[in-house]
Formats: structure tokens, C-alpha cells, sequence
């Protein structure tokens, strides 16, 4: 006689189960971790887990000097490592009272923006990867590349920049970097047609990214959400604009916002940032004013006893250097305020009640740095 | 030698010519599908790559043609692994039912004229009914894997199977309702003017989007999409056993596009040049769609490929089947 095992199904009364998404997972973007509890395909809760890129780079400050600290902020964030860099510099700047020659003022602008493009490119073509479509994530590399090509010329380095110094910038950019930066908007700008006409007028893309992962203006506030993420939202906060700081008050440029709040708006922003910063980059270069690019500051600096809190744009959002300065050539404290870190739980937010697929598109068009949450 | 033909001989007398002939033919099968997919595979990176302005693999052979004959003598090498969970017999066993609904679709199909392993009077009806049992294998791999990721991919793949087989079936049924015929010789035979894509062409686009769903290619490749489900019902195969599911996608895809010419792209048929020629051509030019889509547009949402098959798919089939039954009586 043949008897068929069954499972004992009386005992189940268990509905939803629990998936570990990351922290290695294709999507994840590095070592993302979500535990979601999903009924069937549905999300029912999405908890996010950090940590697991955690190297300590604050409490690296407090046993290195200033000069020697400076590399770290780049490895914060490695997709937009300049920005980290100069933030870093005019928070000990802003701490000595180091004034910083106008034209390093410019070179930090263009250059800045041109990483904030390389990251923004990375950012929209993950988030367009997560939705399954892998060509135009390759061009969006391509476009990098270029950036990468010319910011190795005047940097000499390609992702963790360490180019900023205290009252300027290491050294001059030189005519093939103007020339190549000339270039490169040109031919962004025809790249940016192209982009919109590939993934913008798609309507597959559309459909799936369009009332998915919406996050109103009160829940971002709530929980502190900054950069194209917030401003995708409606609320029009920039502290290139809000706070001004280097250079930027002499740039004419806008702060794109939409008020959908959901992930075909984040894109959107970004996109629209992209072009904002090409703008800032072409009026930097047709002003950028002759002199020295670094201030007369001693090879080592020793602040005076203090603290300073200095606040900027990267291209997640607002970060945030707080420096505690007990006299001497070493700081006290230095702790930062990353916007990855706010951005990314909000996830636990406007998660449930989405697909799992909904799920990749969020934490994508959210645009999160994992090691620049842990740091 | 001449012993080797009297043994040929007495082989072919002992089983006649019909079963001689199909069992030549299934073994020339079992030697060209794997080669014919390892050349599919190297054709969709060239496709990809170009499309993404990259010149691909160029290192192994002229063009890197023999990389993947070297990938998949690698893959015969690598460990065949089992997770400690997995249900032993139905994770062993799905590889081998994967491929066995592929390699039958081939006997049917007419390459031209004279070449074809049988031509039977149901030979539409035999490819709808073994692909069906690609589901089976699908749902076996996810759920004797006992990975999460696993399970969704083969949920998914057994609704979506059900769903877009329905309009696959409605599209054939209206170009069998013309040539009263399930055999794919005599369909072929019958577009001797014009090619049925002419009369039909709401049942081809629905043929294209339903086998494309079918062989769960982009953009309805949810069984496996990799940014989702790491990849899908297969995540914990390795060595050939994966290799069977990956060489079935796409002998899979080949059958569907070989169907594609032969309801609707006439066949065999096409001036000066012989008709395995033409017929290659018109298969290739419809994998080449297939790529093409696949490297350009984004995955669908589950519910979205759900709706669209019940609520577009599904209705616009039967209102062409309808349409074309009433228009013949008429006539």
C-alpha cells in the first residue's frame, strides 16, 4: 500500500513570512540589509538594517591630525567623495577663520559639480537597473567615465578624491580640464535628450514608477529626509540655496522640486538637477577669476579651542561636519550628520503595502550610499 | 565496411524507416541544440553589447565565438550542489524535466521541406502540450530549493504561465481555423500566395507577446528577474543543473520563434535562396526582437503582467478568433 506523506497543516496559522533582502543581494547596492515581512508578494513591514559597512572614520578623528584626516570624509561617500572632501575643508576652514582665494572657490564648484553629476548618474541608472532595464545603466557609466577621465586630470584620482586643502585646493586646473569640461557639457546636454526619450517616455517605466513608494511632505520632514529625495516631495530645501556657502551665491540656478512625492518624481528631480548643474559649471567656467588657489595657511594647522558645526550639499542631501576643537593639532570630536542615514528609513515608512518589486524601485530612487550611512 | 552496411541494413529492415529516421534525427538533435544555444548565447551578448556601445568578448576564437563553448565546458566541470534542505528528488529531477519539453518541441518543427524529424497531424498541439510541462519543472526547481526567492520565482512562473497561455492558444487557434489543420507542414503549405502574418497580424503580435511571456523573456522575465529574486527558481542550482535550465530558456525561445515563422512568416518560403535558409533567417531576425526588448526596455510589475493578460490580452485573442471565424463562413 502506498502512503503519501503530508504536511501536518492544522498548526499554520502564520499568514506572512519573513525575507531577508541583502545584505547580499543584487539590488542592495553593497551591504543593505531589509528584513521584510511580506503576505505573499505584499509588503507587510520593511525594517532596515545598517552596520555592516561600519569603519569607524569618526572615531579615526580623534587619533590623526587634521591634515591627516583628510582623505577619510571621500570614503564616507564614495560616489560623490569631492563634495565629502571640501565639506570637510571649510568646516576646519570655517573653524580657523581661513580665508579661501576666490578662484579655489571656483575650481571646488566645478569640480563638485561634476562629481555631483557622476553621482546623480549612478543614483538614476540604479534606480532604472532596479526596474530590470541594464542598457541604460551602461550608458550612464559612460557619462561617468568621462567625468572620472577628467576629474583624474586635475585630482589624480578617479573615486576617493583627497583634493581639497585647508584655504584652497592642491593644485590649478589646467587648459586640457577647461577644454575637456567644455566638452563634456556639450555633449551631456545631448546625452540628457537621450536619456529622457529612452527611460523618461517609456511607459513601462512610467507604470512602475509612477504613485509607487510616495512620501509625503510631512512623513520626509518627520524624518529629517534632505536632498533630491525631500525636494522630490515638494519641499524646496537646498543649502547650496538655503544656506549659501562657498561660491554658490554668485551662480544663477534653480532648485527643482516636484510635489508627487513618489519615485518617478525623485527621477525627475534628479534629472532636472543634472542639468542645473551643468548650468552652474558653464558659469563658473566662463567667470572663473585669475589669482592663487590656496590661501597662505601654515603646513600644519592648529586650531583654536572650539566647536563648529558646517553644514553642505551632497548629492543625497544635507550632511553635516560638527568639529570639537580642544586646542590642539588633533580634534577632539568630529561627528557627521549623512542624509543616506535619514533617507534610508524612511523606507520603513512608505514600504508597506507595496510588491516586493515596488520595494528595489524605492530603496532605488531613495539613492542611498550604504558606507556613507555607517561610516 | 561492407559488414557496417549489411548491420545498417538489417537495422534499418528490423525497424523500418520511421523509426530509424527519428531516431537519427533525435540524436542529431541532442548534438545541435546544445551548440545551437551556446551560438544563441553568444549571439544575445553581441546583441547586448553592441546595443550598450561595447564590442563584447573578442579573446577566444575570431569574435570571442568559441567563449561560451569554453563557459559551457567549464559549467560541466563545476560541483553539483544540493542545499541540506532541499527536497532531494524534486531538486535532482526538474533540470531533467526542464529540457525534456524543449527537446521534443524540435521533432515537429519543419525546417524545410524535406527536412523534418516527423511530421505529425497534431504537431501544434504537441509543442502547446509539452511546453506546458515547462511550468511543472519551474515550480518543482523553486519549491525543492527551499529558498524564499526561489519560491516567489516559481509562484510567479506558474500564474503567469496559466495567464499568457490562454492568448497563445486563442492567436494559434485563428490561423488553424484557416488551414483546418494542426499540422505545421500543411500550415506552411497553405501560405503559398501571402504569409499568414498578413491576414493575421493582431494574432502574430499577440503570438510574439504570449511566447515571450511564455519562455519568461524581458520584459516578463519575473521569474527571474535578477534585481528582484536574486535569480528566481534557479538561485541555488549550480554546474549543469543550471546549465539544463539556461539551455532550455533557450531552446525554448528558438521553438517559439520557429512556430512564429512557421504560422505566420510562411515557413520555409522566400526567393533564390533554399528553404532551411530563409527559414533560419526569419527565426533569427524574431530572436533578434526578443534581445532587442529585452536589452532596452524595464521589467513589468507582477500585477501589471496579470492585468495586461486578462484584461488585454485575453479579449483582444478572442475577439480576433471570432473575427476570423465569422469572416471565413461568410466568405
Amino acid at each position: 500500500m502506498l502512503t503519501i506523506k503530508t504536511i501536518d497543516d492544522s498548526n499554520i496559522h502564520q499568514r506572512v513570512y519573513q525575507l531577508n533582502l541583502g545584505p547580499q543581494h543584487p539590488s542592495t547596492h553593497g551591504v543593505m540589509h531589509f528584513i521584510l515581512t511580506l503576505d505573499g508578494e505584499v509588503v507587510v513591514a520593511c525594517d532596515p538594517h545598517i552596520g555592516y559597512s561600519h569603519r569607524g572614520h569618526e572615531k579615526m578623528a580623534e587619533n590623526r591630525t587634521y591634515e591627516q584626516y583628510l582623505p577619510n570624509p571621500t570614503r564616507m561617500d564614495y560616489l560623490s567623495g569631492l563634495i565629502f572632501n571640501y565639506g570637510y575643508c571649510q568646516a576646519v576652514e570655517k573653524l580657523c577663520g581661513i580665508e579661501v582665494p576666490k578662484r579655489a572657490e571656483y575650481i571646488r564648484v566645478i569640480t563638485s559639480e561634476l562629481n555631483r553629476i557622476a553621482s546623480h548618474m549612478i543614483g538614476i541608472m540604479d534606480f532604472v537597473m532596479g526596474l530590470g532595464a541594464i542598457t541604460p545603466f551602461v550608458y550612464g557609466w559612460d557619462d561617468r567615465e568621462q567625468i572620472l577621465d577628467l576629474l583624474e586630470m586635475v585630482c589624480g584620482s578617479r573615486l576617493t578624491y583627497s583634493y581639497g586643502r585647508f584655504g584652497g585646493v592642491r593644485n590649478d586646473i589646467t587648459q586640457e580640464f577647461y577644454d575637456g569640461t567644455r566638452r563634456f557639457i556639450d555633449r551631456m546636454r545631448k546625452r540628457l535628450k537621450d536619456y529622457h526619450d529612452l527611460i523618461t517616455g517609456n511607459i513601462i517605466f512610467i507604470k512602475r514608477s509612477e504613485n509607487v513608494g510616495v512620501l509625503s511632505k510631512e512623513t520626509a520632514l518627520e524624518y529629517g529626509v534632505t536632498g533630491p529625495t525631500l525636494r522630490g516631495s515638494g519641499v524646496p530645501y537646498d543649502v547650496r540655496k538655503n544656506e549659501p556657502y562657498s561660491a554658490y551665491p554668485e551662480f544663477e540656478f534653480e532648485i527643482p522640486t516636484r510635489e508627487e512625492g513618489d519615485c518617478l518624481a525623485r527621477y525627475l528631480v534628479r534629472m532636472a538637477e543634472l542639468e542645473q548643474s551643468l548650468n552652474i559649471i558653464e558659469q563658473a567656467l566662463d567667470r572663473l577669476p585669475p589669482g592663487p588657489i590656496r590661501a597662505d595657511v601654515p603646513r600644519f594647522i592648529t586650531p583654536p579651542p572650539g566647536e563648529v558645526y558646517f553644514s553642505f550639499e551632497s548629492a543625497r542631501g544635507a550632511v553635516g561636519f560638527y568639529i570639537v576643537s580642544d586646542g590642539s593639532r588633533i580634534p577632539y570630536r568630529i561627528k557627521v550628520r549623512s542624509p543616506s542615514f535619514s533617507n534610508v528609513f524612511v523606507m520603513s515608512k512608505i514600504c508597506p503595502g507595496h510588491f516586493l518589486a515596488d520595494v528595489i524601485a524605492i530603496f532605488g530612487s531613495i539613492d542611498v550610499t550604504v558606507p556613507e550611512i555607517d561610516r | 565496411m561492407s559488414q557496417l552496411i549489411q548491420l545498417w541494413n538489417t537495422v534499418y529492415a528490423f525497424l523500418g524507416h520511421d523509426v530509424t529516421a527519428g531516431v537519427i534525427g533525435l540524436l542529431i538533435l541532442l548534438a545541435f541544440i546544445p551548440l545551437h544555444v551556446v551560438f544563441l548565447v553568444w549571439f544575445e551578448m553581441k546583441v547586448c553589447a553592441h546595443i550598450q556601445l561595447r564590442p563584447a568578448f573578442m579573446e577566444v576564437g575570431p569574435h570571442g565565438i568559441l567563449q561560451n563553448l569554453a563557459d559551457g565546458i567549464k559549467m560541466i566541470g563545476k560541483d553539483l550542489i544540493t542545499p541540506k534542505l532541499a527536497d532531494k528528488f524534486l531538486y535532482f529531477i526538474a533540470p531533467i524535466v526542464i529540457f525534456i519539453p524543449a527537446f521534443v518541441g524540435y521533432i515537429v518543427i519543419p525546417f524545410s521541406p524535406n527536412l523534418l524529424i516527423k511530421d505529425i497531424n497534431v504537431g501544434v498541439l504537441l509543442i502547446f502540450a509539452f511546453s506546458s510541462l515547462t511550468v511543472l519543472s519551474v515550480l518543482m526547481a523553486g519549491w525543492s530549493s527551499n529558498n524564499k526567492y526561489s519560491l516567489i520565482g516559481a509562484v510567479r512562473s506558474v500564474a503567469q504561465n496559466v495567464a499568457y497561455e490562454l492568448p497563445l492558444l486563442l492567436s494559434t487557434m485563428s490561423v488553424v481555423i484557416m488551414t483546418n489543420s494542426f499540422s505545421m507542414r500543411e500550415i506552411i503549405e497553405a501560405q503559398s500566395p501571402v504569409w499568414f502574418v498578413v491576414y493575421q497580424p493582431v494574432a502574430f503580435i499577440l503570438f510574439l507577446i504570449s511566447t515571450t511571456a511564455e519562455n519568461n523573456r524581458a520584459p516578463f522575465d519575473l521569474v527571474e528577474a535578477e534585481s528582484e529574486l536574486v535569480s528566481g527558481f534557479h538561485t541555488e542550482y549550480t554546474g549543469m543543473r543550471f546549465g539544463l535550465f539556461f539551455l532550455a530558456e533557450y531552446t525554448n525561445m528558438v521553438i517559439a520563434a520557429s512556430m512564429a515563422t512557421a504560422l505566420f512568416l510562411g515557413g520555409w518560403r522566400g526567393p533564390f535562396l533554399p528553404g532551411i535558409v530563409w527559414f533560419f533567417i526569419k527565426v533569427y531576425f524574431l530572436i533578434f526582437v526578443v534581445y532587442w526588448i529585452r536589452w532596452t526596455f524595464p521589467r513589468i510589475r507582477f500585477d501589471q503582467l496579470m492585468n495586461f493578460a486578462w484584461k488585454v490580452m485575453i479579449p483582444v485573442a478572442l475577439l480576433n478568433l471570432i473575427v476570423t471565424a465569422v469572416v471565413l463562413k461568410v466568405l
